[in-house]
C-alpha cells in the first residue's frame, strides 16, 4: 500500500512491533537457556499482522488469539515484565505459571487468551460475540487463527453459528503459509483462504500481513461491518513467520531461500523505511525505539527472574471457583485420603470471580408428549 | 411440595433461574420451536423469546464452546445436548477448554457453564444414543458432575448448577423425564452439590446407586428386605463431583459391606473408583470385598432381550448384596449379564 496513518500512530505501531519482535528473539534465547520450558511459539515476522489487526480494536473490543499469543498479549499492553515471567512459569507470570507460553491471558485488557487447541478459539470467541450481542453492546471481538485451523471442524462450524446469528465477530486469519510443517497447498484444497467462509455467509477480505498499516485498513473495515452491519468476517491476513513453528522445528519443510525472500519484507524494516522516507523519522530516532524496546526486553528478564516460583500448596490454586458447593479444593479431591472433606481445614480465601470486570448492564421424536417415556419394567 | 414428573422439574428450575437472573440464556439444538427432543424446554421459547432460549444449528463443539465464550464474558449459559453420547463431540471445549480455562489462566475468569444432557439404555437406541458415560466427566478436574434421579434432585440440582461459578455437567436419565415425585416449592429451594442422599436407612449393607441405579438398587433393597432379612442402606451420590465420601464412608463403617451400582461400563467407572475409595478410606471396616454391579462391557445393542441383559436390575443387586454377606444367591433365571464382580 505504502499509504501512513498519522506521525504518532506511526511511531507508536513502529515501537510496539520492535518491542515484540526484540521480545520474542530474547524468549527465544532464554528458551535455549533452559529458562523457559514447554514449547515456545514465536511470532517473528508476524508482527505486522499483529500490531495492525490489534490497532484496529477499540478499547473495549476482545482479543482472541492462537498458541502463538506472546505478542497478543503485548499489544495489548500486558506488560512484558509479566508476559516474561508468565514464559518463566513464575508468580509474577499474567496467568501466575499456569499457562506458560500457549495460554497468556489479560481480562483487564480483555485479551481473552492463547489456547493451545488449533480451532478451539474459534466457538469461544463466537461465544464472546453472542454476550457483547445479548448485552447489545457496541463491542467487538477480533479472533485469530492460524492457515492449519482453516481445516478444523470449529472453522464451518462457528463460521455457519457467527454468520446465522449476526455476531460482531472479526476472523483473522493469519496464513504464514504452513500449518506447522506442511504448506498451506499441501493441507488446504482451497489456498486462497478468505473464501472458506463465504459459503458460510462470512465474506473474506485479504490484507497484506507484512503491512501494518495495510492490515490495519483492512481489519477496520472488517470491524466496522462486524459492529454496525452485526456482520461476521473473516480476513486473511498473508504473512511469514522467520523461526520455525516451535523452537524444536529443524524446517526441512522449506528452503533457506524462500525464508530469505521472505525476510526482505520484513515488516518492521520496511515500514521504518517508509517512515524515514516520509520524513517522519530519522536515524537516530529509529535507533532510539530499537534500544527503547530492549530495555523493556531487559527489564522483563529481569523482573521474571526476580519473581518467586509458584509454591507446591498453590497447585490446587484455581481449578475450582470457591463457593457455596465447592469449599475448597479438598471438597473435591477425594483420593487424597488425609484431606478429604470431613477433615480438611477452612478453605483457601476465595479469590474474586473476575467475571465482574465485564459490565453487568443486563438488568424428539423421541418424547411423544408427557408421557411418553416410561420407565422400563426393571423388576422380573 | 407438589407432584411434579422429572422433566416438569427441570423445566421448572430453567423457569425460575431464568426468571430470577437476566444473564441465564438456554442454547441447544431444537430446545425452542421443536420444545426440545425429550420435551424438558417445552414452553420456554414461548415465554422468554428467542434471545434467551436460542435454537442451535448441529454443531456441538461449537455451541459449547460458545457457551464456554460467552460464560467468560458474564453470561450464564445452560446448553442442552440431546445426548450424552452427542457430548463426546464437545469434548474439547468440555476438558481442554472450559474444565481448564479458570486454572490455565491464573484464576482471572470463570467458566459459570451448565451443560444439560440426558444418558441411558432402555429404549432400542442402539450404540451411539444409549450410553451411560458420567465416569468421563468424573475423570475431570475442573468439572462438576450431577446425576440427579429423582424430579426434587432434579430440580434443586440444576438451580444449584445454574447458580454456580463453576462448569458443570448435569446429566439426566432419558427413563427418569416421565417419573413422578415430590418437589419442594420455592425459588430458593435448592440441592447443593456434594451432599448424597440416604434413601433407606439399613444395618446389614451398604448400596449405592448412580443416577437411575439409585432407584434400581431402591426397589432391590426392599426385595432384601422382603425376601431374605436383610437390612440395605441405600445411598444416593447425587453428584460425583463434588463427591460426599463422608456420607458413603459412615455408612459402610456401620454396614462393613459395600455394593455399588452403575450403569456404565465396569472398566475405569464409577464404581471402580468408588470402591478404591473405600478401600482407601475404610479396609479395615470390611468384612467382604467391594461388589460391583455395572453395565455390560459391550457398546450397547439394539436387540431389546440383549440391550435388556446389558445393563443392571434389581435381581443382580440383590444377588450382589447376599454375596457380600456370604448368603446363597438365588439363581438369576434370565441372565449373566449385568455381572456383579
Amino acid at each position: 500500500m505504502g499509504t501512513l496513518p498519522e506521525p504518532d500512530v506511526a511511531r507508536e505501531w513502529l515501537a510496539t512491533m520492535t518491542l515484540i519482535r526484540r521480545f520474542e528473539e530474547r524468549a527465544g534465547e532464554m528458551y535455549a537457556r533452559a529458562k523457559i520450558g514447554g514449547f515456545l511459539h514465536l511470532s517473528i515476522g508476524e508482527e505486522a499482522a499483529i500490531v495492525g489487526s490489534a490497532r484496529a480494536l477499540r478499547e473495549g473490543d476482545y482479543l482472541v488469539s492462537t498458541y502463538r499469543s506472546h505478542g497478543h498479549a503485548l499489544v495489548r499492553g500486558t506488560p512484558p515484565e509479566n508476559v516474561m515471567a508468565e514464559l518463566f512459569g513464575r508468580v509474577d507470570g499474567c496467568c501466575g505459571g499456569h499457562g506458560g507460553s500457549m495460554h497468556m491471558f489479560d481480562l483487564q485488557r480483555r485479551f481473552m487468551g492463547g489456547y493451545g487447541i488449533v480451532g478451539g478459539n474459534l466457538p469461544i470467541a463466537a461465544g464472546i460475540g453472542f454476550a457483547c450481542d445479548y448485552r447489545c453492546s457496541e463491542d467487538a471481538v477480533l479472533c485469530t487463527l492460524g492457515d492449519g485451523a482453516s481445516n478444523q471442524g470449529t472453522f464451518g462450524e462457528t463460521m455457519n453459528l457467527a454468520a446465522l446469528w449476526r455476531l460482531p465477530v472479526v476472523f483473522l486469519v493469519t496464513n504464514n503459509q504452513f500449518g506447522m510443517g506442511t504448506s498451506v497447498e499441501r493441507h488446504s484444497a482451497v489456498t486462497e483462504l478468505r473464501v472458506k467462509g463465504e459459503g458460510f455467509g462470512v465474506p473474506g477480505l485479504r490484507c497484506d500481513g507484512m503491512d501494518v498499516h495495510d492490515t490495519c485498513i483492512v481489519v477496520s473495515e472488517a470491524l466496522q461491518k462486524a459492529r454496525s452491519e452485526r456482520q461476521p468476517m473473516l480476513v486473511e491476513a498473508v504473512t511469514y513467520r522467520f523461526r520455525g513453528h516451535s523452537m524444536a522445528d529443524p524446517e526441512q519443510y522449506r528452503t533457506r531461500e524462500q525464508v530469505e525472500q521472505w525476510r526482505k519484507r520484513d515488516p518492521l524494516t520496511v515500514f521504518g523505511e517508509r517512515l524515514q522516507a516520509a520524513g517522519l523519522l530519522d536515524e537516530a530516532e529509529m535507533q532510539r525505539i530499537d534500544a527503547d524496546a530492549l530495555a523493556r526486553v531487559d527489564a522483563a528478564v529481569a523482573f521474571a527472574e526476580d519473581s518467586p516460583f509458584p509454591e507446591p500448596a498453590s497447585l490446587y490454586d484455581d481449578v475450582y471457583a470457591i463457593g457455596e458447593q465447592v469449599h475448597g479444593w479438598y471438597s473435591l479431591d477425594t483420593t487424597r485420603s488425609h484431606d478429604h472433606a470431613a477433615d480438611a481445614p477452612a478453605g483457601r480465601p476465595e479469590q474474586a470471580s473476575s467475571n465482574d470486570e465485564i459490565p453487568q448492564q443486563l438488568t424428539q421424536a423421541l418424547a411423544a408428549g408427557e408421557d411418553g417415556y416410561n420407565p422400563p419394567r426393571e423388576s422380573a | 411440595m407438589a407432584q411434579m414428573r422429572y422433566r416438569e422439574a427441570l423445566r421448572a428450575a430453567l423457569r425460575e433461574e431464568l426468571r430470577r437472573d437476566e444473564r441465564v440464556v438456554l442454547l441447544g439444538e431444537d430446545i425452542g420451536v421443536f420444545g426440545g427432543a425429550f420435551k424438558v424446554t417445552e414452553g420456554l421459547l414461548e415465554e422468554f423469546g428467542e434471545r434467551r432460549v436460542r435454537d442451535t444449528p448441529i454443531s456441538e463443539n461449537t455451541i459449547v464452546g460458545v457457551g464456554v465464550g460467552a460464560a467468560m464474558t458474564g453470561l450464564r449459559p445452560v446448553v442442552e445436548l440431546m445426548t450424552i453420547n452427542f457430548s463426546l463431540l464437545a469434548f474439547d471445549q468440555i476438558v481442554n477448554h472450559a474444565a481448564a480455562i479458570r486454572y490455565m489462566f491464573g484464576g482471572q475468569v470463570s467458566v459459570p457453564l451448565v451443560i444439560r444432557m440426558p444418558q441411558g439404555a432402555g429404549h432400542q437406541l442402539g450404540p451411539t444414543h444409549s450410553h451411560c458415560l458420567e465416569a468421563m466427566f468424573l475423570h475431570v478436574p475442573g468439572l462438576l458432575v450431577a446425576v440427579p434421579a429423582t424430579p426434587a434432585d432434579a430440580k434443586g440440582l440444576l438451580k444449584s448448577a445454574i447458580r454456580d461459578d463453576n462448569p458443570v455437567i448435569f446429566i439426566e436419565h432419558e427413563s427418569l423425564y416421565g417419573v413422578r415425585g415430590e418437589v419442594p416449592g420455592g425459588e430458593d429451594a435448592l440441592v447443593h452439590f456434594g451432599r448424597a442422599r440416604v434413601c433407606r436407612e439399613g444395618s446389614d449393607v451398604t448400596i449405592v446407586g448412580v443416577s437411575r441405579m439409585a432407584l434400581t438398587a431402591e426397589r432391590a433393597a426392599a426385595t432384601l428386605a422382603d425376601d431374605h432379612r436383610v437390612q440395605a442402606e441405600v445411598i444416593d451420590p447425587r453428584t460425583l463431583r463434588p463427591l460426599d465420601l463422608d456420607t458413603i464412608l459412615a455408612s459402610v463403617r456401620k454396614t462393613n459391606r459395600c455394593v455399588i451400582v452403575e450403569e456404565g461400563w465396569p472398566h475405569g467407572g464409577v464404581a471402580a473408583n468408588l470402591a478404591a475409595l473405600i478401600a482407601e478410606h475404610a479396609f479395615d471396616d470390611l468384612d467382604a470385598p467391594v461388589a460391583r454391579v455395572s453395565g455390560a462391557d459391550v457398546p450397547m445393542p439394539y436387540f431389546k432381550p440383549l440391550e435388556d441383559i446389558a445393563y443392571p436390575h434389581e435381581a443382580q443387586i440383590v444377588r450382589a448384596a447376599l454375596a457380600t454377606l456370604g448368603m446363597a444367591p438365588e439363581p438369576v433365571p434370565d441372565s449373566t449379564a449385568g455381572r456383579a464382580a
